[in-house]
């Protein structure tokens, strides 16, 4: 194990740093009192896990592609932008736009995220990423979604609190959205389909449930054992005909 | 100073706020310290603060913050400031050399007290007097730049990076109860002193960080009232229009920011009957005052401040709480950085405004 303390580091300093550390085959690295240096863990790959103490900042584990970032509290903005493989585990909430057009690998956050999660992720033959998320999402959830899996579990809401904000799955062209629980028809984009779950969806569920379960010490069966809407698009292209 | 033909922010940009609801005072250095933190959101082409509480000791007299590109603007200005008011004290506010701030202009401080005569003959009240006569110095003369105008309150900003900034101005000697901050960012024109955030009128300051489409639109509206837009920049707008609502109309503050960020029309049809009515009323009245585009700006106020996004958060905003003290930010590590536990943390949705009020404002 190498600890990096990241205290007044800039951000280019500290991240040279990690990459130094994993190139030297040290595949467990512990990186404290971060607060707010970007783009951790950007675009690397092997098998390395990050652990990281405080709040780190935007665009952490962009392009990334392969190793494990496991954040000790809350993150901010677009968290796994572009992300290709590996896995995030936030153990508090996150901010707008997490998994911003990623590719491939999971994000499993332990509480609630901001506006625009998921937005544009997308998915090819066997690269099909995905989102698990504990609390609730923001407006635009899923937005111009083109491929992969984002699930939203909406545990500790106020009674009456909406899990998910407005334009749900709006321009959504592939992928699949699960939602515990009802969402309100206003809530969703004119793209957004509601279907039942079938065998297939809770095999998918029942997977990243128990990872989720795992990590952050809940009950899979108890969180799976509530009905859950899924959102597909209504057709595979939207605006096919809008400029024909 | 040289102004931009056209200036735009369009992205980037970092704010931040603290208010001590208690009305405890406290130094320049938090301030400085959470905004530096955002160093990557600047380009040092602008940085600045508003400082409320920072001079007890003029508390009734309106502090007239000034830049003057030399000595005629200055002899103009003092000048126009003896005609129209009493000045109790006088003189250059003191700064220190920072090898990254160049070509600063005079920067010069007034404690004035609006002459009797002539509130009576201009029939106005002491706040609408001082709007008046900044509007007419920063339009009239050239060279003279109105930083800021309100009692117990100074806005200091400049060309630089922020922490710089703080630096040159030695905000670690100055105390106040609320202190607000900005880093500016800047892509398409370069950056003059009067052109950096916070903009003010009065005791109200606000910092901004993104871009409002609706400009032109808000801008005409403003004429209406007789607020005209001389800095050529689109922050501008957002403080003129809080004036106009919560100074000149006295409208309570959480219907300015509905205003200025409304609901849609689909989420208004879904209301209670008598929302619905008032909504429907705002948007129809108001429609020209909407702020369109992304933003999260803080305004502030002797009173207290606010922190407002965007309807659909095409800008970031954190705040916290710990005890008295209420913080927003850009990010939430700026303010992890001068609170590492608060209470509690959130992010308001679009459109929702953050309020913290003085305590003694509240009873």
């Amino acid at each position: 194990m190498k600890v990096i303390d990241a205290n007044g580091i800039h951000y280019q300093q500290l991240n040279a740093l990690i990459k130094q550390t994993a190139a030297s085959g040290e595949d467990d690295i512990r990186v404290l009192n971060v607060r707010g240096q970007r783009y951790i863990g950007d675009g690397m790959r092997g098998d390395a896990t990050i652990t990281v103490e405080g709040v780190p900042g935007n665009d952490m584990a962009a392009f990334m592609d392969g190793p494990t970032i496991v954040v000790k509290g809350n993150a901010q903005d677009a968290v796994g932008n572009t992300m290709n493989e590996g896995k995030v585990m936030i153990h508090g909430h996150a901010g707008d736009t997490v998994g911003y057009a990623m590719r491939g690998g999971t994000i499993f956050i332990r509480d609630d995220v901001g506006y625009r999660v998921g937005i544009h992720m997308k998915e090819y033959e066997d690269k099909v990423p995905a989102i698990v998320i504990g609390g609730k999402a923001g407006d635009f959830f899923g937005e111009y979604m083109a491929g992969g899996i984002l699930i939203l579990l909406g545990m500790g809401l106020y009674p009456d609190e909406p899990i998910v904000g407005n334009y749900c799955g709006t321009g959504m062209h592939g992928g699949v959205i699960y939602i515990r629980g009802q969402v309100d028809k206003y809530r969703l984009g004119k793209e957004a389909d509601v279907r039942p779950i079938d065998d297939k969806d809770q095999k998918v569920l029942g997977m990243y449930v128990e990872q989720f379960a795992d990590h952050f010490g809940y009950d899979a069966e108890d969180i799976l054992s509530g009905t859950f809407t899924k959102l597909i698009p209504f057709g595979k292209r939207p605006y096919g005909k809008l400029y024909s | 100073m040289l102004r931009e033909k056209y200036e735009r922010v369009p992205s980037g940009c970092a704010v931040s706020g603290i208010l001590d609801r208690s009305g405890r005072r406290f130094s320049g250095n938090d301030i400085i310290q959470s905004i530096a933190l955002m160093r990557e959101r600047s380009n040092g082409l602008g940085g600045g603060f508003a400082a409320y509480g920072i001079y007890p000791e003029y508390r009734d007299h309106y502090a007239f913050h000034m830049f003057y590109d030399d000595e005629q603007a200055r002899e103009i200005s003092e000048r126009f400031l003896n005609e129209h008011f009493n000045i109790a004290e006088a003189g250059p506010i003191p700064t220190k050399k920072v090898s990254w701030i160049i070509n600063e202009p005079m920067i010069w401080r007034y404690f004035v007290l609006p002459k009797e005569e002539k509130l009576t003959s201009s029939g106005l009240l002491s706040d609408e007097f001082v709007a008046q006569c900044v509007i007419n110095l920063n339009k009239r003369i050239d060279g003279a730049f109105v930083v800021s105008s309100g009692k117990n309150m100074g806005a200091f900003k400049g060309v630089g990076y922020p922490e710089d900034i703080g630096e040159f101005y030695q905000l670690y000697n100055y105390e106040g109860y609320m202190w607000t901050a900005h880093g500016r960012f800047p892509t398409n024109t370069p950056g003059w002193w009067g052109g950096a955030h916070p903009f003010t009128l009065l005791d109200l300051s606000v910092v901004h960080n993104g871009e409002l489409s609706s400009y032109g639109t808000n801008r005409r509206y403003l004429n209406e009232f007789g607020y005209e837009c001389t800095m050529q920049t689109d922050t501008e707008v957002a403080a003129y229009l809080l004036d106009l609502f919560t100074r000149r109309q006295g409208m309570p503050l959480e219907i300015a920011c509905k205003i200025m960020a409304p609901p849609m029309w689909d989420e208004i049809e879904r209301m209670p009957d008598d929302e619905r009515t008032l909504y429907t009323a705002l948007r129809t009245v108001y429609g020209k005052a909407l702020m369109n585009g992304p933003f999260s700006i803080i305004a502030a106020f002797n009173s207290g401040m606010v922190a407002l996004n965007d309807r659909i958060k095409l800008r970031p905003l954190v705040a916290a709480e710990k005890g008295n003290v209420l913080y927003v930010s850009s990010e939430e590590s700026a303010i992890i950085e001068i609170c590492p536990k608060p209470d509690k943390i959130w992010t308001p949705r679009g459109g929702e405004p953050v309020i913290g009020m003085l305590e003694e404002v509240k009873a």
